[in-house]
């Protein structure tokens, strides 16, 4: 065969160059992860498209549902507790469903964009082209974080729209931890983070399938302790003393009772107040009384059982926090977690460009 | 390219150790020696995909593997020549280009369309010996000072062989560039190169130029060379 010779090298000096420039860097990200950004598109898409449809036909039934006049009639009643249970097990089925999707974006699109790499070995032509690895690794990983972050932003838009009308009938609170992440900045930043531990796994472990599973792992440990045991500690909780029922869209953390300033047990409590229910019970409920009707006698035994307790030096606390703190929460969740990103993305930048391999 | 007291350890492993040496520009330099006997390790500190455990190593007269003037100076292809299997061949070519401060199109593509290698086939679906030609276009296409080829043949059937190694023959005479490349196949090397480098166990056993060396030795061949020295000096020690 005739070899081509490669024309001569200009004695250009290399410092003259100056760094690719981050345009021509974008498009190798967009050529090599367009199939992964579709992927989301996809899935947020369809997720979407189904929000919208059903949304909109769920705004239609709770319009008609708060329509009814006059409001307080039994009927109209009726209508706003059958749109409960016709939207309400589906919608937490959506919420829950909606919870993970961050967790799948950093397993399936943060994940694989190092750790293909690393198991195809195709790592060693890229961290040896002019560009140099850090840089490269910055226009990978910055352009990916921001889209999913922002997809998964206008998403919760969309959630928010979608779950107005069960927030309008008072039977969801805005710090239900089912609830709060997929609201507000929350899911953004769910979403970021989700990448973020992604990229950081597939580098340490190398290998797809692998990184993949730590990763779903890693995401959904890591979305359950905040939601079990590290969102409740955000702002200090309030206390109630006494309350007759905790205020409107409180998130209740816990209750308990006091007598004369110790705390009285549960187990102790449930003995207490059985026995004072029962003797109301027995004093109030007539002989002759069908057994079906017996229920409506069990809300006045009940007063009167509390009413008992607060009279004779017992004192009912609650620990919650108030609805009103849905923001602040919010901020405080979006803070930490675009934080804890920056801080993966950053120590992931770092960790390729020492790697020895 | 020099390298002094160079060592690198895996874990416990030593995959390289005291490892002096000073290769002139200008060389098809041959490092060879069997499996394991630390040939790819040196290549990874030299392109800067590893850094060393002791000791140092510079190329391009006195620069720092993995620091932007060494990339931008050195083209390295590596073991089994890893494509983006998915990716076309013009889109490796594109990649390749966005990817780099220096890169020649035209001479990229113009040596693609000779070799018959048709651009919209993926990486992936190429026969070895044309992966492994589009992956030295990439390479040249960049214009390098140095080409470091980690074992370029192992894979390639005697004709594919032959026409990379003339290929890397023509650019090293007619372009000035250098040229190292590893193999455990020495057959291959005995046409093309004039600087060789035996390792074994992870320690240099012998480096020189090969006219040199085979006179110094009394031997016909590289192979000779290679195979005599190894069984001659076991334990590594210069005679």
């Amino acid at each position: 065969m005739t070899a081509l010779t490669i024309p001569a090298r200009p004695e250009e000096d290399d410092a003259s160059l100056r760094p690719v420039p981050w345009r021509q860097l974008a498009w190798v990200t967009w050529r090599q992860h367009r199939f992964a950004l579709g992927g989301v598109a996809m899935l947020f898409g369809g997720l979407a498209l189904y929000l919208w449809l059903s949304g909109s036909s769920m705004h239609h039934a709770y319009a008609t549902a708060i329509a009814c006049h006059p409001a307080s009639s039994y009927a109209c009643q009726n209508q706003v507790i059958n749109f409960d249970s016709a939207y309400g097990s589906t919608v937490q089925a959506i919420a829950t469903l909606l919870l993970a999707v961050p967790m799948l974006i950093g397993a399936f699109v943060g994940a694989p964009v190092l750790a293909r790499e690393l198991e195809t070995g195709t790592f060693r032509y890229a961290w040896t082209l002019g560009v140099g690895r850090r840089r490269w690794t910055v226009a990978k990983l910055v352009p990916l974080a921001v889209t999913v972050a922002v997809a998964g932003g206008l998403f919760s838009l969309l959630f928010s729209w979608y779950y107005e009308p069960l927030f309008a009938d008072g039977n969801s609170i805005p710090l239900d931890p089912a609830l709060f992440g997929l609201r507000g900045v929350a899911y953004a930043a769910w979403t970021l983070a989700g990448f973020a531990i992604g990229a950081l796994v597939g580098l340490l472990i190398r290998r797809v399938v692998p990184a993949v599973a730590v990763t779903l792992a890693a995401c959904f440990g890591l979305t359950f302790a905040t939601g079990v045991y590290l969102r409740q500690h955000y702002l200090a909780p309030l206390l109630g003393r006494n309350l007759a029922s905790p205020p409107a869209g409180a998130w209740v953390l816990s209750g308990w009772w006091t007598k004369g300033g110790a705390t009285v047990s549960r187990a102790v409590m449930n003995q207490v107040e059985t026995s004072l229910f029962q003797r109301v019970m027995t004093a109030t409920v007539p002989k002759n009384v069908k057994s079906d009707n017996i229920k409506f006698y069990k809300g006045p035994a009940n007063s009167q059982v509390m009413n008992y307790l607060l009279h004779h030096g017992y004192a009912q606390w609650t620990s919650y926090q108030p609805g009103s703190r849905f923001w602040p929460f919010q901020w405080i969740e979006g803070g930490w977690l675009l934080a804890l990103s920056v801080l993966l993305i950053a120590a992931t930048v770092w960790l390729v460009g020492r790697r020895a391999v | 390219m020099e390298a002094s007291g160079l060592g690198k350890r895996y874990g416990s492993t030593w995959a390289l150790r005291e490892c002096t040496l000073a290769i002139p520009a200008g060389h098809v330099t041959a490092l060879v020696g069997p499996n394991g006997a630390g040939k790819s390790t040196l290549l990874n500190l030299a392109v800067g995909l590893a850094a060393p455990s002791t000791g140092e190593v510079t190329v391009l007269g006195g620069r720092l593997p993995g620091s932007p003037a060494a990339l931008d100076g050195i083209a390295f292809v590596a073991q089994d020549t890893p494509l983006y299997k998915t990716l076309s061949v013009a889109d490796m070519l594109h990649l390749t280009r966005n990817l780099t401060r220096r890169f020649d199109q035209a001479h990229a593509q113009a040596r693609l369309a000779e070799l018959d290698i048709p651009l919209q086939r993926k990486a992936g679906k190429l026969s070895g010996g044309q992966q492994a030609q589009v992956a030295l276009t990439l390479a040249l296409a960049r214009r390098p000072r140095l080409l470091v080829l980690d074992e370029p043949v192992a894979m390639l059937d005697p004709i594919a062989r032959h026409d990379f190694m003339a290929t890397v023959l023509a650019a090293a005479s007619a372009d000035g560039v250098s040229v190292l490349l590893s193999s455990h196949v020495l057959t291959e090397l005995e046409r093309v190169a004039s600087y060789l480098v035996l390792l074994a166990r992870g320690r240099v056993r012998l480096a020189g130029e090969v006219g040199d060396l085979l006179g110094r030795y009394g031997q016909a061949n590289l192979e000779e060379l290679a195979l005599h020295y190894l069984r001659d000096n076991p334990t590594g020690v210069a005679p």
